[in-house]
């Protein structure tokens, strides 16, 4: 039996162990290490993208107990799409950590960044919903460690914040773990879903209420209205890396709204199909209106590019909510591109910040910084692609969206906000650039103590690797619009995942 | 049975959610504490209420009744609950006491409450 759908989640979490060994091996040990694992979890990216590219499942029966006795790691196209989008991610943002030093600042990043993958592939991989929250739990209190890496008045601040809502969300989740473990008696995923299908009425209504607060604390993790306000200032005061990783962090709510809810309400459950997408789709709307505004009325360009990331999650939870399969194609490729651009954009918002010298990000005229045109010009790509201007992928991901709602009853309402929202971070993007790039004070009234420092190149490296996911997401639309579709149809198909997990054999023989 | 452990689950949650909602960090500690604690008690009643079962299976003692078992999957998920709870509160009590150190008082804000103007301002 191949172990495919467990080197994804085991590759990091022993990668930390031997961190924790190389830590007196010195930092060019342990940024080597960490490199290796994640440039190791790219390659493997490539071969579950190719194994799922058959539409096939690998079901991973650890401890080799059958489902729904025991553990099981479930391998489909969505597993391997969002392991793809986090190693590209995650290679991205560390090679920012180590050019900058980042990673210097506190004793354990490179461990916990490692840890922080562990908790991220095994929540993409798990088809037990337990399991989802230890690995949730791992994954949190990875980004606790990093989030405060390093220091700071308001880091502290944002990071108590944080570290409570999460709390408060795992809680919630015991709680509907509970509730649906004492009404359906599994905690398997798929065992889940066919134990609904066949549920008594006078049960219907317990299921409901814990599908809901699943709702609530998936949406905790994904900022969505009204549980977003903890992650603005999150975000705005980590560091540029870290930052950059934790646009992977909201999508792992959106993947767990598609999974467990889309798998236990979906098709197959009767009078509780699909009952959680009006609330998706409404609550994703308010979300996307109200980022919009926190885009306009940031202070600063971390704060800014923190509420884009919100407007990116609220436009992928409209998409979801749509609940159609077209939907969801068009909502995957939108999370590819918005969580590879969104980290670009938090690593540029730190070169500017750099560039700015004393005057940091804050939305006033500062000195030219070092090497202002070329920085300029790739802010100006970032943020068309950010803001869905054409030519590049936040645009068609944004049509893709559009066109699928066109059937939805909702669609006028969908089209006026995505829209409105649009424009208005259109307008605030342009007002950012023309401040920080046009409005500059001369060289002569700036002292030098405030002026920024150069460019450092190599760090720019990642900002351009990542931001290159747009014109390559437009460039290969056909093959990757291909796979999407294949990911949404497959997802749809919550029968055949149910099949796939549930009549998965156990290993009898060991061949060595 | 049923109505005492109800009850203990309601008061533990209802205390919790109460401090929660504290502004100062140690009663926002404390109502997380006693969340888990529901939580747990909640889990564990998920199993049904049982009283001198064993959780385990005696496969040598012949016929297996079910009914003379109790649930043994959420005294799994109680100690995996518990586990990670504790660690979280202590994480949690550490980061509260570095921005007591930080911000200069324990105020979840870090706002600086004058009690006797009932004033409340940012700290600078």
């Amino acid at each position: 039996m191949s172990h495919l759908a467990a080197w994804p989640v085991f590759l990091p979490l022993i990668t930390g162990f031997i961190l924790i060994l190389a830590h007196m091996g010195g930092i060019r040990l342990q940024r080597a290490i960490s490199f290796l694992a994640v440039i190791g979890l790219l390659v493997l990216s490539a071969a579950l993208i190719s194994f799922t590219s058959t539409d096939q499942y690998q079901v991973y029966l650890l401890g080799n107990w059958t489902a729904p006795f025991g553990i099981v790691l479930v391998l489909d196209r969505l597993s391997a799409l969002m392991v793809t989008v986090t190693s590209l991610l995650a290679a991205g943002s560390l090679w920012y950590a180590m050019t900058t030093d980042t990673d210097k600042k506190g004793a354990h990043f490179h461990i916990l960044f490692q840890l922080l993958l562990f908790g991220l592939n095994g929540a993409f991989l798990t088809g037990d919903v337990f399991n989802l929250f230890v690995f949730f739990e791992v994954l949190l209190l990875a980004s606790y460690g990093l989030l405060l890496h390093g220091n700071g008045r308001l880091r502290t601040k944002a990071g108590l914040h944080y570290v409570v809502i999460n709390l408060i969300g795992s809680t919630l989740f015991l709680f509907a773990v509970g509730a649906l473990y004492g009404v359906l008696g599994t905690l398997n995923i798929a065992d889940m879903a066919a134990k609904i299908a066949i549920a008594p009425q006078e049960d219907l209504g317990v299921i409901a209420a814990a599908g809901l607060l699943l709702l609530v604390v998936f949406g905790v993790k994904a900022a969505m209205f009204p549980l977003y306000l903890w992650m603005p200032s999150a975000y705005a005061n980590t560091s540029a890396p870290v930052a950059a990783m934790f646009a992977i962090m909201t999508k792992v709510g959106i993947y767990s709204i598609i999974r467990i809810h889309g798998t236990i309400f979906g098709t197959e459950a009767g009078e509780l199909a699909f009952y959680y997408a009006p609330w998706v789709l409404g609550l994703g709307l308010i979300t996307l209106f109200l980022a919009a505004l926190g885009v306009m009325a940031a202070r600063g360009l971390r704060e800014q590019v923190a509420y884009l990331v919100l407007a990116s999650v609220a436009t992928l939870l409209v998409g979801v909510g749509l609940m159609s399969q077209a939907a969801l194609s068009a909502t995957l490729y939108y999370l590819i591109h918005s969580t590879l651009i969104a980290g670009a954009m938090f690593l540029l918002a730190d070169i500017i910040l750099k560039g700015r010298g004393s005057y940091e990000d804050r939305f006033e005229s500062g000195p030219a910084m070092p090497n202002a045109i070329l920085i300029g010009s790739i802010f100006m790509v970032a943020a068309i692609a950010m803001t869905g201007m054409p030519p590049l992928s936040g645009f068609f991901g944004k049509v893709l969206i559009l066109s699928a709602a066109l059937d939805d009853s909702w669609f006028a309402i969908i089209t006026t906000v995505v829209l409105v929202a649009g424009l208005i971070t259109i307008l605030s993007m342009a007002r950012t650039g023309s401040l920080i790039f046009y409005k500059i004070l001369p060289e002569e009234s700036v002292p030098a103590s405030d002026r920024g420092e150069p460019l450092n190149r190599m760090a720019f490296i990642a900002v351009i690797g990542l931001l290159l996911a747009s014109p390559i997401l437009v460039v290969f639309a056909q093959p990757i619009t291909a796979f999407t579709e294949a990911t949404a149809n497959q997802a749809f198909n919550s029968v055949a995942y149910i099949n796939a997990v549930l009549s998965t054999p156990a290993v009898t023989e060991v061949n060595n | 049975m049923e109505w005492l452990i109800s009850l203990a689950i309601g008061v533990l949650t209802a205390s919790g959610v109460y401090l929660t909602l504290r502004a100062r960090t140690f009663p926002v500690v404390m109502g997380l504490t006693l969340l888990a604690y529901a939580v747990n008690i909640f889990l564990f009643a998920m199993g049904r209420l049982t009283v001198g079962l064993p959780a385990v299976i005696d496969k040598t003692a012949g016929a297996v009744n079910i009914a003379n078992h109790s649930d043994p999957l959420p005294q799994a998920l109680v100690l995996t609950a518990i586990v990670i709870a504790f660690g979280m509160t202590a994480f949690l009590i550490v980061l509260a006491l570095k921005a007591r150190g930080e911000l200069g008082n324990d105020h979840v804000d870090g706002l600086d409450v004058d009690s006797d103007n009932n004033v409340t301002k940012e700290v600078k």
